[in-house]
């Protein structure tokens, strides 16, 4: 035999070897992947999630006779005023009083979803009306909040955008918020719609205190001279 | 609690929570599955269905509300109107996967009874609340257009 033939035998001879050992390798593997994925084991059960949605927590509101130690009227209305401001300015009331024809939700006061307009009477468009999906009441089971008056405040009351001194000067325009002071004060007050604020439902945050303080805060910044943070 | 129910002329006897989700009641005990669950918090219409001849979402109107009202889902809904938007949803192949058509239709229907003859902004304005995951809103405007055209066109 020469050399060339001896060289040739070990060439054929070393790739049957590899060869087998790869396939040998591939079926050891398969047969090692089939035997786990077929090898009985308990399923994954569904778990409840303990997370629920925590009511979220009221925040004091300062009386109006805590302003009482303010000598000055002028700055002692503005303080009130400040202090209501804090509802006022919150996203439960700024939401449904937007610069433009559409309202914001959520704390963020992102746009609402899904896309709406005020329509010619604040309720909506004629054929989507808030009514569509706000109900009387705030419903729970969908967490979609309601009120018999759902609506949009009038573009003449836009609040969003503007400084609280700004606010304050447009609600004492009646041409602007249409009310006199006293129907200003009865709004705060008594307003069923602006009450909902109190009680907006699900995990919607609350605006600070209660509608009897905030309409005292409102009546006595009226009763010192109605006067506007700059 | 008993309520009493009108759902597509029929009045029905359902012994459930007042604050049982009308979509349930109707999907589960009156066994109308034809309007859909899509979301559950009036996010997307696909449950929309006519409560006193205006669209609804139906998951977030309770038994309690509804009991005093008349109900009409997509498997009773009928008129003129209703068959040239069937038509037109045919012959414009509106749906893809077809899970929010029902909503859809609904709502198409409630625009052709409010507008006659509706604009793109018309259109825009009432169905914004119908969300299609397969977005055929081009399909849904060609095809309440067609119906509003065809329901104007003397036969």
């Amino acid at each position: 035999m020469s050399w060339r033939a001896s060289a040739f035998g070990n060439w054929r001879r070393r790739l049957k070897v590899g060869v087998l050992s790869v396939l040998g390798l591939i079926v050891v593997v398969g047969a090692g992947g089939l035997a786990y994925a077929l090898y009985p084991r308990t399923m994954p059960q569904t778990q409840s999630i303990e997370i629920k949605l925590q009511p979220a927590e009221v925040e004091r509101l300062r009386l109006a006779s805590d302003f009482a130690a303010i000598a000055d009227l002028n700055e002692r209305s503005v303080a009130l005023f400040e202090e209501a401001g804090r509802v006022i300015q919150h996203p439960r009331c700024m939401n449904c009083h937007p610069q433009t024809d559409r309202p914001t939700q959520t704390d963020a006061m992102r746009a609402h979803v899904p896309w709406v307009t005020r329509g010619l009477d604040g309720g909506g468009a004629s054929t989507l009306r808030c009514s569509t999906c706000h109900g009387d009441t705030n419903f729970e089971p969908s967490g979609v909040p309601g009120n018999p008056t759902w609506m949009l405040a009038p573009i003449e009351m836009a609040w969003q955008g503007k400084t609280l001194g700004d606010i304050c000067r447009q609600l004492l325009d009646p041409t602007r918020s249409h009310m006199t002071r006293e129907e200003l004060l009865r709004h705060m007050t008594e307003d069923e719609l602006v009450g909902w604020a109190w009680h907006p439902g699900a995990n919607r945050r609350p605006v600070p205190g209660a509608q009897a303080e905030f309409g005292a805060l409102i009546k006595a910044w009226l009763e010192t001279g109605a006067a506007c943070p700059p | 609690m008993s309520y009493a129910i009108s759902v597509n002329g029929q009045v029905h006897h359902v012994e459930d929570d007042g604050q049982t989700p009308l979509l349930w009641v109707l999907r589960d005990t009156l066994k109308l599955s034809g309007t859909k669950y899509g979301c559950g918090a009036a996010q997307c219409g696909a449950c929309t269905v006519h409560v006193d001849g205006k669209p609804m979402r139906s998951c977030t109107l309770s038994l309690e509300r509804a009991s005093s009202a008349r109900i009409t889902t997509i498997e009773a809904v009928e008129g003129a109107d209703v068959r040239a938007i069937q038509d037109a949803w045919v012959a414009h192949d509106v749906p893809q996967c077809g899970f929010c058509q029902s909503g859809q239709v609904m709502s198409a229907i409630a625009l052709l009874r409010t507008v006659e003859k509706p604009t793109d902004r018309d259109i825009d304005l009432a169905m914004s609340g119908n969300l299609c995951r397969c977005a055929t809103y081009n399909r849904i405007r060609a095809a309440i257009h067609d119906a509003a055209s065809k329901l104007g066109t003397p036969t």
